[in-house]
């Protein structure tokens, strides 16, 4: 039986591969809580990785789409309004399942592009990969749900605020960028900060969807299937990944509320406060 | 299926598929988009009855029944549901057997749970290891259908305990105010307004309850995810039917089933939100009035 901090320097950072501590996961009689404990957080850092590296990306893809489906032009339209109803209309988990079955098809040499002088090679391999192949499926994912949230918002930006910008003269990006984009962000942002914790909460399902976990390397719910299914013991595993995710979500909240008063400070009264009305899987 | 299916190797192609199409799994991979309508057409109701339940306990008088039902809602917060999907069925199906195990082996004399087995003596497994198939089946989905129903319980529990909050007060005074008691209020007045604010809401809910029963898979149940990926995956001549990997047209089938599920389900709920706000005192039933007239 390990100590506490045994099973730190042998699992702390574990999720990250197998070079980086233990090469062989703790078995069945020989689980202590630490390991469990410690073990869990780790797989932590890819919930971390996926959530917001995905939100990083799927921000500013989704005010793109968000202007797509508000433009006049059905040219932008209509590939943005399909984008965000194929995304939103069908499951995740199809999708990852969908995605890593079309990567695996790809070629495995990786595909020649000829650029008439020259000719590159595109890698391929690292698709079928959950850090690569699932990180696209997620990113796609919150743009889609995002870009309907940003879509929301463009449309109740107030009229009297497009005509201010007017009467001063401002056109084009000028306009977007210190009238449209602030008054869309400030309406959109109770919304988006449920999207958010929504899509860290969706990392959990990665590596149940076809993506394997390479060296045993996965995220927290990995981990914690894993610890439960050698420990015949649920009761153990789950809570620690639900309070590790309750906690997520509680700093989730506050940095997004943070922005939410940054965002709401010139208003009169004090920017309401956020409140997360909880989703579920999508 | 058909007559000419005998001598696979030997048939033009779309005969090949026809056959292929209704060979005995291809029929168990059908079938298995009725389990999940199933799981759906169950899961909504009982939900909706745990989230009812739910509402009116956090809004009760008396102070434990109210703690107990703010807990429920609030159960489900910040924690991702799938935990919930995998901890629940296997939580529920050993607080049973450890509960069989008291009743019928009570000399038994050793722990259930020794290091990492938990061992029940043989007669309080459930179902018993001599039951037939079909009783596993139901019992592996009933798991399923508990769980669905427990997690969408709380969200729905949510909806409505915020959609009971938004009937306006008024309302219910002048309920008062005729000397109706405390449960006829409820009954006449809150009940029948509160659907109007808990649509948009339980519209939601529906949509994510659709994509969450892929979940099933994780649970060990024959679904469409299941059946997709065995039947897609690669067959050597071994098989009846050889074919390289297909599992992308399959799951791209899958796809499309849930885009039309979601489709079909929206257009059905801005028919029903039409409806309902005929007559109510909010902007769509005003917008509804005024086109009338």
């Amino acid at each position: 039986m390990r100590n506490c901090w045994e099973s730190l320097s042998a699992y702390g950072l574990r999720a990250l591969g197998r070079d980086y501590g233990e090469t062989l996961l703790p078995r069945a009689g020989d689980i202590t809580l630490c390991d469990q404990i410690v073990l869990i957080g780790s797989g932590l850092s890819w919930n971390l990785y996926f959530g917001m590296l995905a939100i990083g990306f799927g921000f500013f893809l989704a005010t793109l789409l968000a202007l797509g489906k508000n433009s006049t032009n059905p040219l932008l339209r209509r590939p943005s309004s399909g984008f965000i109803f194929l995304f939103r209309g069908s499951p995740l988990f199809i999708q990852f399942f969908l995605a890593y079955e079309a990567f695996v098809l790809l070629p495995r040499n990786g595909i020649e592009i000829d650029l008439f002088f020259t000719t590159i090679t595109a890698e391929t391999r690292w698709l079928t990969r959950a850090w690569a192949g699932a990180l696209i499926v997620l990113i796609l994912n919150t743009t889609a749900y995002s870009a309907e949230i940003f879509h929301g918002a463009l449309q109740s930006v107030p009229k009297g605020d497009l005509e201010a910008a007017d009467a001063y003269g401002m056109t084009g990006w000028r306009r977007f960028r210190r009238i449209v984009w602030p008054t869309m962000l400030r309406l959109a942002w109770p919304s988006y900060t449920n999207e958010a914790i929504f899509l860290f909460h969706a990392t959990t399902l990665v590596f149940f969807s076809g993506f394997p976990a390479w060296q045993q390397s996965g995220d927290s719910l990995y981990y914690a299937r894993y610890l439960a299914d050698q420990t015949f013991n649920p009761f153990v595993a789950y809570p620690i990944v639900a309070a590790y995710f309750v906690g997520l979500t509680l700093v989730i909240i506050w940095i997004f509320g943070a922005v939410n008063r940054r965002l709401n400070r010139h208003l009169p009264q004090q920017a309401p406060r956020l409140r997360y009305r909880p989703q579920l899987i999508r | 299926m058909f007559s000419f299916c005998t001598d696979p190797a030997t048939l033009p192609d779309w005969q090949w598929f026809a056959c292929y199409l209704t060979s005995g799994t291809h029929l168990a991979f059908y079938w298995s988009f009725g389990v999940v309508l199933l799981l759906i057409a169950l899961a909504a109701p009982s939900a909706l009855l745990f989230g009812f339940g739910g509402a009116l306990a956090a809004r009760s008088h008396v102070a434990p029944v109210r703690v107990l039902g703010k807990t429920y809602i609030a159960m489900v917060r910040g924690v991702p549901d799938i935990i919930f999907f995998l901890f629940v069925p296997i939580a529920i199906d050993q607080g049973l057997e450890y509960l069989m195990h008291h009743i019928r082996c009570p000399d038994w004399t050793q722990p259930v749970r020794r290091g990492a087995e938990f061992a029940v003596c043989a007669q309080a497994k459930v179902p018993l290891s001599n039951a037939p198939a079909w009783v596993h089946d139901i019992y592996s989905f009933g798991l399923a259908l508990v769980a669905f129903a427990l997690v969408f319980g709380a969200f729905a529990a949510n909806t409505l305990y915020g959609a009971m909050r938004t009937v306006p007060r008024a309302q219910l005074e002048t309920a008062e105010a005729y000397g109706m008691s405390r449960r006829q209020v409820v009954r006449r007045i809150l009940l029948p307004q509160m659907w109007i604010y808990a649509l948009p809401g339980l519209s939601n809910l529906w949509m994510i309850l659709i994509k969450a029963t892929p979940l099933l898979f994780l649970l060990g149940i024959r679904d469409i995810v299941y059946w997709a990926r065995e039947l897609g995956g690669s067959k050597t001549s071994i098989y009846a039917y050889p074919h390289g990997d297909w599992r992308l047209w399959y799951f791209l089938a899958v796809l499309v089933f849930y885009l039309l599920l979601t489709w079909v389900s929206e257009r059905v709920f801005e028919r029903l939100m039409r409806r309902l706000s005929r007559g109510q005192a909010t902007a769509a039933g005003e917008r509804l009035r005024r086109a009338a007239a």
